[in-house]
């Protein structure tokens, strides 16, 4: 009582719940910026990132189209690019979301903890920051792309397929998220790349197309949220889609508010 | 008056009971020194204090606010320097003061000079462009006690600050802290093992062992008590001198796994 610090904010509700919006926005904002400040700062992450996609890209790009042309499936590159860029984009975010175990380990997360802020805000600022680090890196492959001969049907239908990336890229990260406030060591990171990204990355209709596939694998198809990302993807880039866009961004968004809700109360009830 | 109040406060993992029923209180800006063996339940009251457990058991009062529902409040209250570094390694110095100013609700234009006067009292104003992955085990002290005051909280938690640091940095730690005290009145709860520092440091001393408090008193009332001339003998004496199994800890196992990962060095 007897100190007064002119230039601090000393009285708690001043500082927080009269202002907590504004608060709540403050903290999203910041927890945003250190994603994107991490990632702009660490090259061989975003080089080591781009690797694999790329490989498939050229490999699978050039090695199977005559095949693809050859069945009457049209350019493969063209089929191909929605696949490999949602492809950039959901590695790099289901790792934002399980970078979650680091900062638990190296102390970090107790920082954001104890600060008076609402949990929500804090995963809900990281998974913003994630998902617009994991959309960078889908833009690139694409750009990356057209470079080896892709083109879109409609250049201005790059506004709905930025949306579809950062969907895809939100529904990743907050399910990585939800995963690691359930997981204490990154060991378990192959587990789930092995058991969960890849299943759902092949079953999506991405590399080949479900129309054609087998009935089980169609079937299954249905039920992966990616599919859905896919196909939005693949309607804005090349024109093509087997559902509606709209019904693609419907489920997908249901989805990603699943996962979010999921991922909050997790998160919250996780003990640093 | 009482600036921290604990009234039997209990945590319970599984079987085992970490801390067991321990009421104890802190007055308003003394330094209040928490004593015991490793696993004695130290670290798990401090987290419980700080609101990163759940207690099983008990009422805790901080700054007068309740521990249970006015969690923001009592988050504002204090600062924290956690036994293990809590810094982002891959921001810089100032970086790591502003993100933690801003979670703290502070405007843009009081943050700027709030951060120079802290990083400038602990000597890293020279350094602040700097990723903090680049400095010594004793820098990255010194910026988290910085950061734990850039809220000018009343209390201040202080687990184990000197671990692990050579004698000048500790001094000059101490010399931070007997600062704050003095002259702000900031309340000082803290732990150490080394027991000189928490008989020269502290006007109280609490023993914990087993998650039971043995014993409570300024240390020159510890030594009269049990007939020791040093605070260490008294607390072999307290706690008998039986070596405790140290914690495993994962870390270790998590540097090489992120090593692989290629992530930190």
């Amino acid at each position: 009582m007897k100190r007064a610090h002119s230039t601090i904010c000393v009285q708690p509700p001043k500082c927080g719940g009269g202002e907590s919006k504004n608060k709540n926005m403050n903290t999203i904002y910041i927890l945003w910026l250190r994603q994107l400040k991490k990632y702009i700062r660490s090259t061989p992450r975003i080089i080591g990132s781009l690797g694999q996609p790329l490989l498939f890209l050229l490999v699978f790009g050039f090695g199977f189209s005559s095949i693809f042309e050859r069945a009457g499936g049209g350019s493969y590159i063209q089929f191909l690019v929605p696949g490999i860029v949602a492809m950039a984009v959901v590695f790099t975010a289901i790792f934002g979301g399980i970078e979650l175990i680091w900062d638990r380990q190296f102390g970090f997360l107790k920082e954001t903890m104890v600060a008076p802020v609402s949990r929500f805000s804090i995963m809900l600022g990281r998974s913003i920051g994630g998902a617009t680090v994991a959309v960078i890196q889908g833009i690139a492959i694409l750009i990356i792309s057209f470079l080896v001969g892709f083109k879109m049907a409609n250049p201005l239908m790059i506004f709905p397929a930025l949306i579809f990336m950062f969907l895809i890229a939100f529904f990743f990260t907050a399910l990585g998220t939800a995963i690691a406030s359930k997981l204490f060591d990154m060991q378990a990171f192959p587990i789930i790349m092995n058991f969960l990204v890849m299943p759902l990355f092949f079953l999506s209709g991405s590399i080949f197309p479900l129309d054609t596939a087998p009935r089980a694998l169609q079937i299954i198809g249905k039920f992966d949220p990616l599919t859905y990302g896919i196909d939005g993807l693949r309607y804005s880039l090349i024109g093509v889609s087997h559902f509606s866009p709209y019904f693609d961004f419907l489920i997908l968004a249901g989805f990603s508010l699943v996962v979010l809700f999921l991922g909050k109360y997790l998160f919250e009830k996780m003990e640093a | 008056m009482s600036i921290i109040e604990v009234k039997n406060l209990t945590k319970k993992f599984g079987d085992f009971t970490a801390v067991n029923d321990v009421s104890f209180t802190v007055e308003k800006g003394e330094i209040f020194a928490f004593l015991g063996p490793n696993g004695a339940g130290k670290t798990t009251t401090i987290k419980m204090l700080t609101t990163l457990l759940e207690p099983t058991a008990g009422e805790v009062k901080i700054n007068n606010f309740n521990l249970k529902d006015d969690r923001d409040n009592v988050r504002h209250s204090f600062g924290i320097v956690f036994q293990d570094p809590s810094l982002d390694d891959e921001l810089t110095a100032y970086e790591n003061m502003d993100f933690h100013a801003v979670l703290y609700g502070h405007s843009k234009a009081d943050r700027g000079p709030r951060i120079e006067e802290l990083l400038k009292l602990v000597d890293l104003w020279d350094r602040r462009k700097d990723l903090v992955k680049n400095f010594s085990g004793g820098m990255k002290r010194r910026l988290e006690i910085a950061r734990a005051l850039i809220h000018t909280p009343k209390i201040i938690f202080l687990d184990e600050p000197t671990v692990g640091l050579d004698p000048q940095t500790r001094n000059h730690i101490w010399s931070y802290v007997v600062n704050l005290s003095k002259k702000e009145g900031v309340t000082v709860f803290l732990t150490t093992h080394y027991m000189e520092e928490a008989d020269k440091m502290a006007d109280r001393v609490v023993v914990i062992d087993h998650g039971k408090i043995l014993a409570t008193g300024s240390p020159t009332e510890l030594k009269a008590n049990t007939n020791t001339s040093s605070l260490e003998e008294a607390f072999l004496k307290l706690t008998g001198s039986a070596i405790r199994a140290d914690e495993a800890s994962s870390l270790d196992n998590l540097r090489s796994a992120a090593k692989m990962w290629g992530r930190r060095k």
